[in-house]
């Protein structure tokens, strides 16, 4: 009993110590954002939104931030539709080659970034699709879509394989179940998904700095403010970031989990 | 002689290589109770699926009300099934879920409503309309299930093992549900069951299947009293079977003794044949009865107001002996007791083969 207490609090510090590694960065980019010195040091001066201000009025600062938006909703939707597709055929058929086909359809985040970059970026490059918006919408598409699909199929699998079979046997056909029967069923989970392949859309610097040329996402003028010098802004559009990141990240996670926790039609 | 409502006609299926169901003819009745019993893979849930167009036959052609199936695709049919797993929507509350086949008819909303009102009504659940149906018991549940199935007035009903996850005491209340059911209704009712105290309690025609074949048709009775093979006999159980070679003088020489069949069978002939265990009578001593054997007690099991006690004869005959407590009285019954056992040369049947 006394073992037991003891093996508790260990594991508590313990996790304890991997949230606070993980998290600690972000909490000091968080209070340096409101901080007035120009370099980040502690003791800390006195409390500003200053770089709030600047960073927002930063004309380069909102053109990356409505293209991010519109980059990462749009893959969330390809992503999301192309990840059901698969889930579902993986779920409903039994083909030859099928393990081959999951492994390749799970393959591409096992990529090295840099790699799937370069790669997508010689390969759009051949049809003149380099640079451009779309660009890095289809990259992230690549990138998002096992994702989705890996979110869709742990919803899939608790489905009882006869609930089709039910739904046709009271009269509707495959499409009509399709929308009246598994689109309803898996329903949080493409919620889910929407979410989580946003927020990886939106975070992903690597291949957005390779394949948008003069079109840049927010991670990529992150970078490029940093590069030039140490400027606090980039504590405030980070915090804004990661705000925005990490409340998808969360309805994604409540979503899957809260669909997990009732075994459905046993 | 009314028209059979389901035809089989000479229906074949393979799975691969695996013959699931081998060339099965047989035919249901309108309005009557059919169960199908068999042990797990005798290919009953497999019979049943074809019926509601889940799977197709390999061979044969199955027809309902004179038109063959073969063609129609599953909702197409007028089939409606309720599953081993009951297969509700979990997103839909009970009413939804009573509505989906109306819904899919095209039926407009407060009809369908109200319709669906009145079967959760009938079958004792009206007050649960609206709630959830994960957060319903297991009878509940089955009862939303059956209105689901039975909303939409169909000639057939099919269900596959539906009482199988239920407790004990909840299993005969719906049985009366059911068997009250189909009689109000007047509609068809097609039950695979592994059970045979549901078969037996509820359909009019029970087929007992083996290994993708019908092994007999026959009401719960003749299929008791006289199976048609040594499967059926051991498959129904609370059967004795005994096997022996016939004498000259028509008697049937067998391990535990030598017993007369009323002349039921032929000089010289290898039979088998079974004594029901609720006819084998016993005593202490010696009766003046034909077909007395000598047994020893093994072991004694009680179900109510029953009892069955097992006995060894020789020859390792296993022989079952199923009487009430009651009668027992005055008959010793430690293990190892040495006891007369008789039986009436009339209620002894021969298997073919």
């Amino acid at each position: 009993m006394k073992d037991d207490k003891l093996l508790r609090w260990v594991l508590a510090l313990y996790t304890a110590l991997v949230f606070l590694f993980v998290f600690a960065p972000i909490a000091a980019s968080l209070v340096f954002s409101f901080n007035s010195d120009r370099f980040p040091t502690i003791p800390l001066g006195s409390f500003t939104t200053d770089w709030y201000v600047k960073a927002f009025s930063n004309p380069e600062v909102w053109d990356a931030a409505l293209r991010s938006l519109i980059v990462s909703s749009v893959t969330a939707v390809i992503a999301t539709a192309i990840g059901f597709s698969a889930a579902y055929s993986d779920y409903r058929y039994d083909f030859v080659g099928k393990k081959a086909f999951l492994v390749l359809a799970l393959l591409p985040p096992t990529i090295p970034l840099i790699i799937l970059a370069l790669a997508m970026l010689g390969w759009l490059s051949m049809f003149n699709a380099s640079g451009l918006t779309l660009s890095i919408i289809i990259a992230h598409t690549v990138l998002c879509a096992p994702f989705a699909m890996a979110v869709i199929r742990l919803r899939l699998n608790q489905m009882d394989p006869n609930l089709e079979p039910a739904a046709w046997n009271l009269g509707a056909s495959e499409w009509v179940t399709m929308k009246s029967v598994v689109i309803p069923f898996t329903l949080p989970s493409i919620i889910a998904s929407l979410c989580l392949t946003a927020a990886v859309s939106f975070d992903e610097f690597a291949v957005a700095w390779f394949v948008s040329g003069l079109n840049k996402t927010v991670p990529v003028v992150i970078l490029e403010i940093l590069t030039g010098n140490i400027d606090p802004q980039v504590n405030a559009i980070g915090t804004a970031v990661f705000l925005v990141s990490i409340t998808l990240v969360v309805i994604a996670q409540v979503l899957v989990l809260r669909s997990a926790k009732k075994p459905e039609a046993a | 002689m009314a028209e059979p409502l389901v035809v089989f006609d000479n229906v074949v299926k393979r799975f691969g290589t695996f013959e699931a169901v081998k060339r099965m003819n047989f035919e249901i009745r309108e309005g009557e109770f059919l169960a199908f019993m068999g042990p797990s893979g005798c290919g009953k849930t497999t019979t049943l699926r074809m019926l509601a167009g889940l799977e197709q036959p390999t061979e044969g052609d199955i027809r309902l009300a004179g038109k063959s199936l073969l063609d129609v695709k599953p909702h197409e049919r007028d089939t409606p099934m309720v599953w081993q797993s009951l297969a509700l929507f979990p997103f839909l509350n009970a009413r939804e879920n009573v509505e989906f086949g109306l819904k899919m008819r095209g039926m407009d909303k407060p009809a369908r409503r109200r319709k669906a009102l009145d079967w959760l009504e009938r079958l004792g659940i009206g007050e649960f309309a609206e709630r959830d149906v994960n957060s319903l018991s297991g009878g509940q549940r089955q009862r939303v299930a059956l209105a689901r199935a039975l909303v939409t007035e169909p000639k057939i009903l099919l269900l596959d093992e539906p009482l199988s996850a239920l407790d004990a005491h909840l299993v005969i209340r719906m049985q009366g549900v059911l068997t009250k059911l189909q009689r109000e209704l007047g509609i068809t009712f097609v039950y695979v069951t592994h059970s045979q105290s549901e078969a037996f309690a509820m359909a009019d025609r029970v087929v007992i299947m083996s290994k993708g074949e019908i092994a007999q048709i026959g009401s719960a009775r003749d299929i008791y009293r006289t199976p048609a093979s040594r499967f059926v006999a051991e498959f129904v159980g609370r059967n004795n079977i005994f096997a022996g070679t016939v004498n000259a003088a028509g008697n049937v020489e067998t391990p535990a003794g030598t017993f007369t069949l009323d002349g039921k069978a032929r000089p010289g002939d290898k039979v088998s044949f079974v004594v029901a265990a609720d006819v084998v009578s016993l005593s202490v001593t010696k009766p003046a009865a034909p077909n007395v054997f000598t047994a020893q007690l093994i072991s004694e099991e009680f179900v109510g107001s029953m009892v069955t006690l097992f006995f060894e004869a020789p020859g390792d005959t296993e022989v079952k002996v199923q009487v009430q407590e009651r009668s027992l009285e005055g008959i010793p019954r430690e293990p190892g007791q040495t006891l007369f056992l008789s039986f009436d040369p009339s209620h002894a049947h021969i298997l073919k083969g």
